[in-house]
């Protein structure tokens, strides 16, 4: 490496230099700089996070000018209820099996499209299409595509024979249909990421394993896979954060029902927090889910880091 | 690599499928919105056999859609233009100056990503509410002026430039802001173009907060009015 001329000056780092933007002198400056970010993230970040513990202490609609502090009650209430496991159970469905299907999916297409064949932009656009629609116009097509007798997929289905469930108004079949719909906007964005994690990946290596006679599954298998690694973690870690978050397609697909068959942690807590006042359960609530996705990102670092890496 | 002919095929068979089913949604409702009343559902469901372009007109009358659009408009441009400025900003500071304590706040800042949105919004709506800001642009729009994720990105862009460029404007007099304005901003097209749709798909897009802050009709986002006026 030839020395920059930073480094011949024994400068450190080269991308801060010793001018007015250093040290104390340089702190009005800054302080100017970051005023709308630490204006609006302190008011509207770290504040409610700190408030929102506070409040699920109490028990408050509201409105009234006296909270009642509660101590944990909130709490105990909240694992004590069966909505609350239900809520759980159905969040838990929701982003596993949304997760899963669409980094299968999402894989599939990219390893499809990363070879030479014809057509390959007009596919990537549909493919991306249902990213960039927003979740309120999807969620409402949908409902109309899951009419149990007149919609396009029990249309659809019928043709080849089978009789299809009546969704929507199936609990056992409601959050199916809520997950089908959130893959099918999440597939685009995974393709998108892994076409880009395939790229990288050197032709040689395909090369060096086709000359020890490896098939084209075992190429997958043995390459493909282990380098599409990081992806698969990173997409990981933003779908479940994302997934256990969902409140737009349930409230507009199905809002909870039916029987609660739907009632994600981010409809339960609207439910709690907006329509009935308890702001303190809510936060309870808030809190909960917050702990949740936490502790599933931090197993997730953990296997991340117990896992095998291949270095390129 | 040469492929055998029954691969290829079974590829686009593949692919197609897949597309179909991706595109489908899409193709239902231009079909749909092209039928006339009462033959929502009469088959063939996703071929346009009607070309009757009332229904535009109607919808277009039936609710006032243009002060549904102009709301997202003005929500969407004043949060991307606002969150592409602070952003620039904030990742300037992060990149350039050397303050006291400018790694810690650098990760608060990044940590505010982890924070989940229902955690901060009763008590964000509590704020919005006190200050006298439901039914406002300023109550849709400030909140979510800043966006962590765009700090990062410029950031990261910030600390590519070279910085003889700037010294050379320091040596000439130039302050901070000047420096900022005139040297680094023209410099960086490409990430503010990539913030700035980050900005408007989020914003244009979002459901949750419109909701809750806008209670008035002539005040909804055109997200919300299509929920609204389907089930109304």
């Amino acid at each position: 490496m030839t020395p920059t001329p930073a480094m011949r000056t024994g400068r450190r780092g080269g991308a801060s230099r010793p001018t007015p933007g250093r040290g104390l002198r340089a702190l009005p400056t800054a302080l100017l700089f970051l005023l709308p970010t630490v204006v609006v993230l302190g008011t509207f970040n770290f504040y409610p996070a700190v408030y929102s513990l506070y409040l699920s202490f109490f028990k408050w609609n509201g409105l009234s000018p006296t909270k009642q502090p509660v101590g944990f009650s909130n709490y105990g209430q909240l694992l004590s209820s069966g909505e609350f496991w239900n809520s759980l159970r159905v969040t838990v469905l929701y982003a596993g099996g949304m997760t899963i299907a669409a980094l299968a999916v999402g894989m599939l297409v990219a390893v499809l499209l990363n070879q030479r064949i014809a057509g390959r932009a007009v596919y990537r656009v549909l493919y991306f299409l249902p990213v960039i629609t927003p979740t309120v116009a999807a969620g409402v097509v949908w409902r109309y595509l899951f009419d149990p007798t007149q919609g396009v997929v029990n249309r659809g289905l019928a043709m080849v024979g089978i009789g299809g469930p009546s969704w929507l108004t199936d609990p056992s079949w409601a959050l199916l249909a809520v997950v089908i719909v959130g893959v099918w906007k999440r597939v685009g964005f995974n393709m998108v990421v892994y076409l880009a994690a395939l790229q990288g990946i050197p032709q040689a290596h395909y090369e060096a394993a086709q000359l020890d006679g490896a098939n084209a599954w075992q190429q997958f298998r043995f390459i493909t896979l282990p380098l599409l690694a990081p992806s698969t973690f990173f997409l990981t870690v933003t779908a479940l954060i994302d997934a256990f978050q969902v409140f737009d397609l349930v409230y507009v697909m199905t809002s909870g029902g039916p029987l609660k068959g739907t009632d994600v942690i981010g409809y339960y807590l609207y439910r709690y927090g907006f329509r009935y006042n308890e702001l303190g359960f809510a936060s309870a609530i808030a809190y909960v889910m917050f702990l949740l996705i936490f502790v599933v990102t931090l197993v997730q670092f953990r296997l991340n880091r117990q896992g095998a890496t291949y270095a390129t | 690599m040469r492929r055998r002919p029954l691969t290829r095929v079974l590829t686009h068979a593949l692919l197609i499928g897949g597309a179909f089913l991706s595109a489908m949604p899409f193709l239902w409702m231009i079909t749909t919105s092209l039928k006339p009343e009462g033959a929502l559902y009469q088959p063939p469901l996703l071929v346009p056999t009607h070309f009757d372009w009332h229904n535009y007109v109607e919808a277009w009358k039936a609710a006032p859609f243009p002060r549904f659009f102009l709301n997202s408009a003005v929500m969407t441009v004043g949060i991307t233009a606002a969150q592409t400025l602070s952003s620039a900003m904030a990742g300037y500071a992060f990149a350039r100056l050397r303050f006291p304590g400018r790694n810690i706040v650098f990760l608060l800042v990044l940590g505010t990503m982890m924070i989940p949105f229902p955690i901060t919004i009763i008590p964000s709506f509590l704020i919005v509410a006190h200050l006298g800001w439901l039914n406002t642009f300023q109550g849709l729009i400030v909140p979510r002026a800043v966006s962590a994720f765009a700090i990062f990105l410029f950031r990261q862009f910030f600390l590519s430039i070279p910085p003889e460029l700037e010294e050379a404007a320091l040596i000439d007099g130039a302050g901070r802001f000047t420096i900022f304005w005139r040297v680094v901003l023209p410099l960086s097209g490409p990430v503010i173009a990539a913030s700035a749709i980050f900005s408007f798909l989020f914003a244009w897009n979002d459901f949750l907060w419109p909701l809750l802050v806008t209670t008035r009709t002539d005040m909804q986002t055109i997200q919300l009015a299509r929920v609204s006026w389907l089930s109304g």
